[in-house]
């Protein structure tokens, strides 16, 4: 067992887990934030998206005790008081989503580029959300949706 | 993912200490991790290099660039330094898998894997690379040994990269459409000493291809090649692209690189 003390959204955690725990783990079974999705399990689906220390990773691909002191947010973090991150609004009014299995990945990997680049087109949308695999959409929405929160953003 | 024991090596020569033939090494773990998860491999131990802080960085000399084997896919790619040495070693890093992988991966991890499909190698053998470990210096065209082999020894850790800095040089390579990973790659490199051609994805191991690499010498331009005949022997042949096939993107990939540089 490992002793992993992380910022989650904000709160400090201290846990004792077993040494192959990963984050995503960490996350859905000892935290209870569900949201986080694990789709394939070997980082190439990209569900599993959070941002660790501000960059985005695979939460699936990831030691909870490697990361140990590091800032963790994920999708249950980015709304605050209440109302929704504008990348959250976007896919909803542009319909990027249709199941919404891929979308807390989607969003958390979307979120991370725009802090890269202000306005992406959309081939470097494209290109950025390579690792985010989507079997509902066709990606039009969301591409259309990442554009819309550039807007806002 | 079966259990094991994690240990977090503060320095090179502890992590060295801790290595067993039932252990592995772990920088950003973007093979090992689902390798075990798939159940292809399984270690007692897991040592775990990246806080050892002399293994991350870059350096640029005069005439080489040397990258720490733990330094990321992401901060190759946005390196100042290595964009302005080695403008086509930048834009390769930031070809490899995706966002979330290049801040993970790490250019030590990718070429201790030797993966025949993975991008770093062919840029090893293309620009001189010198592999410095805890024990030895190994020229890159000694290291890479064989599909997923390389000539490290269990307790040996890669600690940098060093590269020669060519005077023009440019990676091409045709990606799978679903997963990206190279069908071949190319990477022509013209230094002052002689050129080099790091081919990778076509065979089970990156090699220098020597057909390619001579016609090049005696004149450097795409025309060159156009006679040279790349031979489908040893060439991956699967559902992907046949040999013939590869052996064709060999030399249409080589003429682009040579255009690009």
């Amino acid at each position: 067992m490992q002793k992993v003390s992380l910022e989650v959204n904000g709160k400090k955690v201290t846990k004792e887990v077993p040494d192959h725990t990963t984050l995503s783990g960490l996350l859905r079974d000892i935290l209870n934030l569900t949201g986080t999705h694990i789709g394939c399990d070997t980082s190439q689906c990209g569900a599993c998206v959070v941002h660790v220390d501000g960059k985005s990773i695979k939460s699936c691909t990831a030691l909870a005790v490697d990361l140990d002191g590091s800032k963790v947010t994920t999708i249950e973090g980015l709304a605050s008081n209440g109302k929704l991150h504008p990348m959250q609004e976007a896919f909803k009014k542009m319909h990027g989503l249709q199941c919404g299995f891929c979308t807390p990945g989607m969003i958390m990997s979307a979120v991370d580029l725009l802090k890269n680049k202000k306005n992406p087109n959309d081939q470097e949308i494209r290109d950025w959300l390579e690792g985010n695999i989507c079997r509902c959409t066709g990606y039009h929405n969301i591409v259309a949706a990442v554009k819309e929160a550039a807007s806002k953003m | 993912m079966k259990t094991f024991n994690y240990h977090s090596a503060k320095d090179v020569k502890e992590a060295s200490k801790l290595a067993s033939s039932n252990s592995a090494f772990l920088a950003g773990g973007m093979t090992t991790l689902p390798s075990m998860k798939l159940g292809l491999a399984s270690y007692k131990d897991i040592i775990d290099i990246k806080r050892i802080k002399k293994l991350s960085g870059i350096k640029v000399s005069g005439k080489t660039v040397t990258i720490g084997a733990t330094t990321k896919h992401a901060e190759v790619a946005n390196s100042k330094e290595v964009k302005k040495a080695i403008p086509s070693l930048a834009a390769l890093a930031e070809g490899i898998g995706d966002p979330q992988v290049r801040n993970r991966g790490t250019i030590g991890g990718s070429i201790a894997n030797n993966d025949p499909a993975a991008d770093y190698p062919s840029a090893c053998i293309a620009l001189n690379a010198t592999i410095h470990t805890n024990n030895r210096k190994i020229d890159a065209e000694k290291f890479f040994r064989g599909m997923f082999e390389t000539s490290l020894k269990s307790s040996e850790i890669i600690e940098a990269i060093e590269f020669d800095i060519p005077q023009k040089s440019s990676y091409q390579k045709l990606p799978n459409p679903a997963s990206r990973y190279a069908i071949v790659g190319v990477y022509v490199a013209k230094h002052k000493t002689g050129i080099n051609v790091g081919v990778t994805g076509a065979k089970s191991c990156v090699y220098n291809d020597k057909d390619l690499s001579g016609a090049l010498s005696n004149n450097f331009s795409s025309s060159a090649i156009d006679n040279v005949k790349v031979s489908t022997s040893g060439m991956n042949s699967d559902i992907h692209a046949s040999a013939e096939y590869r052996a064709n993107m060999v030399k249409v990939f080589a003429k682009k690189a040579v255009d690009a540089c």
